[in-house]
């Protein structure tokens, strides 16, 4: 009797000590992100769920507009105000750029817990690390460089699948042209230029060229004959689309291939969402191919993290690592990029329920890895940072929609790049 | 007690002498900070060599020789020389045209007056998107014209990188204009029509009147639209972004989405701070001889 009362009593002090721990430490955290229409607002919502499901206080910070603009601005007068939110939805070489301003948080712990150095590839770990410390976690990965095409249309000009070298691909449009299809859909702004200026790029020049080219900026390669080759293969390219292309939006581009308007198009994977919304079924009602590539494969990966900012408060850094602890998860990878597109960021996740473009994208990213074709995008921020990609950008687009000599179009972008880097 | 009723009659006294000065304090101090100091922290910021975050290293001139040296500012700078001359010229014109017209006495004059003005009440960001449906070859006029029968009709400037510019033109006339009209039909009635009544009496013909007493009369008036539409071309950003996204390519670009591109997607806010002084003195250089010839016109009358 005495004995039970005493457990009774240890065991209500026990209690009220854990919930009272519980209440002063509910990890917070407040996740400051653009994912606010269609698929990626669900992504958003199932993170959401699992934080809260292991106890966490989700505080909801979107910033809608502007493919992430308006959240940076945001973000630049949070971090100047000493109020940083404690989870950033940011990516590529920004992630560098924050960390040099010393505003990002460390998360060796959780990383070494959890091993992420096994399962991340090495180059997404270069990004996601600042001086050998994880600062960013993530969440997927994007292929840029396919072909979306229609097989309808190709089947009226006799092809199958989609072309395997650019010398193939000229071929192949030029017939479709000839037949009264329109070859390639197209939006004429900027970053689609830069999309498919850089598939060209690693498609003519190889992995190697790519690497020196956009990632090293080597001035050699810069000016050199193959990127004469690459230009001159972009005015042909600009023969290949409709008149109507410039200011189009990504989505219309993937629209027409899937109405038949136009045989193929160059994006990244999630053109797929597009098409997978539409009810069509990979491999019967359009078509994955990777983009053409005369010298070695490669893939060019586009990856969505999210960054860490040092924060004040035990709730808030616990908070922090257990949301990272999620984002790398295995739940969380797959059913994030299940509605995403893309394919998870860590190696062991199943990907029995992928469709088989995304099957395509991992086998390959993991040839490719191997070789030392596994390359960050330059047009969507991976491979530099903004000054210095925007000058690439800018070059490419007031090519490809001029009639600017592939010589001037070289000589411009030693300029620009040399310009954009003092 | 009576002292205390003094000096409370006092306060009251100076209160209400004070009463505007007091009123307006506050929006004075409000907009000395958050214009002129902001004015200043960015021209400083133009000397720094800020890129993503504000930092307070000096650099000279260097963020001026950078932006002068990049293509795209000589583009965009290019672009407000053609899209600010042709928008001033044509909006006088017309708005000046039209004015004369609805002056004439006619029937349904209220009606007119309010179709040329109601664009005005629209918001650029508006006319940008219905120009871009009209201007558009694959889905507007030019479609239309061809599904009419008329199959040599081009009119694709909108996706032309050398006139794309021209497009905003467009686009920026037709919403300008009518307020333009509206200026001058105000000032045309303001004309004294006693003397017009005596220049007929004269025997002198309508277009003489126009272009020998009444236009010459309005002047002010053509000084105002200027200042307005000038400073209404320099800080044009929200038409073009709606318009032409600033494309082909950055064939439509402006100073005003040069530095927005600069400041938000470029992490270079030096250049970005540097374009944004060299659109101020583009301003200034059109208010200074504005506001000088005014106070000296005020000198003069007073």
């Amino acid at each position: 009797m005495k004995l039970s009362k005493s457990i009774l009593a240890a065991s209500v002090g026990i209690a009220a000590l854990a919930s009272a721990s519980l209440a002063h430490a509910e990890p917070t955290a407040e996740v400051l992100h653009w994912w606010t229409s269609g698929g990626e607002a669900k992504a958003v919502a199932a993170l959401k769920k699992d934080f809260e499901e292991h106890g966490g206080k989700w505080e909801d910070s979107p910033v809608a507009g502007g493919a992430g603009d308006a959240a940076m601005t945001v973000l630049r007068s949070r971090v100047l105000s000493g109020d940083a939110p404690s989870a950033v939805q940011l990516k590529g070489p920004a992630i560098q750029e924050w960390a040099e301003q010393g505003a990002l948080a460390n998360l060796d712990d959780v990383a070494k817990k959890e091993d992420w150095d096994a399962v991340i590839p090495k180059r997404i770990q270069d990004i996601m690390k600042y001086d050998g410390d994880y600062v960013a976690v993530p969440v997927n990965i994007h292929r840029v460089n396919w072909i979306w095409s229609n097989p309808e249309l190709l089947a009226k000009v006799g092809a199958k699948e989609g072309p395997k070298t650019w010398k193939e691909f000229n071929e192949l449009a030029e017939k479709l042209k000839a037949a009264g299809i329109t070859p390639l859909a197209h939006g004429g702004q900027p970053w689609q230029d830069a999309t498919i200026f850089e598939t060209v790029v690693l498609g003519m020049g190889g992995p190697e060229f790519y690497q020196q080219a956009l990632v090293d900026l080597d001035e050699d390669a810069l000016k050199s004959d193959t990127m004469k080759k690459v230009f001159d293969e972009m005015r042909t390219i600009r023969g290949y689309v409709d008149p109507d292309f410039p200011g189009r939006d990504w989505n219309l581009a993937t629209a027409m291939v899937m109405n038949g308007k136009a045989a193929m198009q160059i994006m990244g994977d999630w053109a797929k969402g597009e098409f997978l919304a539409a009810g069509k079924v990979p491999g019967k009602d359009f078509l994955c191919s990777a983009t053409p590539a005369d010298d070695g494969n490669g893939f060019l990966f586009n990856t969505d993290s999210f960054a860490m900012f040092k924060v004040s408060g035990e709730d808030k850094i616990e908070g922090q690592k257990l949301l990272a602890e999620l984002i790398m998860g295995k739940k969380f990878q797959k059913t994030f990029n299940l509605l995403k597109g893309s394919i998870p960021a860590r190696t062991g996740v199943s990907l029995d329920d992928f469709d088989e473009c995304a099957k395509k994208s991992e086998a390959d990213m993991q040839a490719d890895q191997k070789t030392g074709g596994f390359l960050p995008s330059m047009a969507h921020g991976m491979a530099l940072p903004g000054h210095l990609s925007g000058a690439i950008v800018d070059v490419v687009t007031a090519h490809f929609n001029s009639d600017m000599s592939s010589d001037e179009a070289v000589n411009r972008l030693v300029e620009a790049v040399e310009l954009a880097k003092d | 007690m009576g002292a205390s009723s003094s000096t409370e009659s006092n306060l009251m006294a100076s209160l209400q002498r004070n009463l505007s000065k007091i009123v307006v304090a506050p929006s004075f101090a409000a907009s000395l900070f958050f214009v002129y100091g902001f004015i200043l922290w960015t021209a400083w910021m133009a000397f720094s060599k800020s890129r993503m975050m504000p930092v307070y290293d000096w650099a000279g001139l260097r963020q001026y020789e950078r932006l002068w040296q990049m293509e795209r500012w000589h583009v965009a700078i290019e672009n407000l020389l053609i899209f600010g001359g042709l928008f001033i010229v044509i909006c006088l014109f017309l708005g000046c045209l039209l004015a004369v017209l609805l002056d004439q006495r006619i029937r349904a004059e209220g009606v007119l007056r309010t179709v040329f003005l109601y664009p005005m009440a629209l918001s650029f960001i508006v006319t940008g998107t219905v120009w871009k449906w009209i201007l558009n070859p694959g889905l507007g006029l030019e479609k239309m014209m061809h599904d009419l029968g008329w199959a040599s009709f081009k009119f694709d400037w909108l996706v032309n990188s050398d006139f794309a510019i021209y497009t905003v033109v467009i686009a920026a006339v037709w919403q300008a204009s009518g307020f333009v009209m509206a200026m001058f039909l105000a000032a045309l009635r303001g004309v004294d029509q006693d003397i017009i009544r005596a220049a007929y009496m004269d025997g002198a013909s309508l277009p003489r009147i126009y272009f020998g007493i009444i236009i010459p009369s309005i002047r002010p008036v053509f000084l105002s639209a200027i200042v307005v539409l000038a400073h209404l071309a320099v800080k044009s950003f929200d038409l073009v972004i709606a318009l032409t996204g600033g494309g082909p390519g950055y064939s439509s670009d402006l100073p005003a989405t040069f530095m927005y591109t600069m400041a938000f997607q470029r992490n270079q806010l030096g250049i970005s701070a540097a374009s944004a002084m060299m659109m101020l003195a583009t301003v200034m250089a059109i208010i200074v001889p504005y506001l000088y010839s005014e106070l000296r016109g005020g000198k003069k009358n007073g």
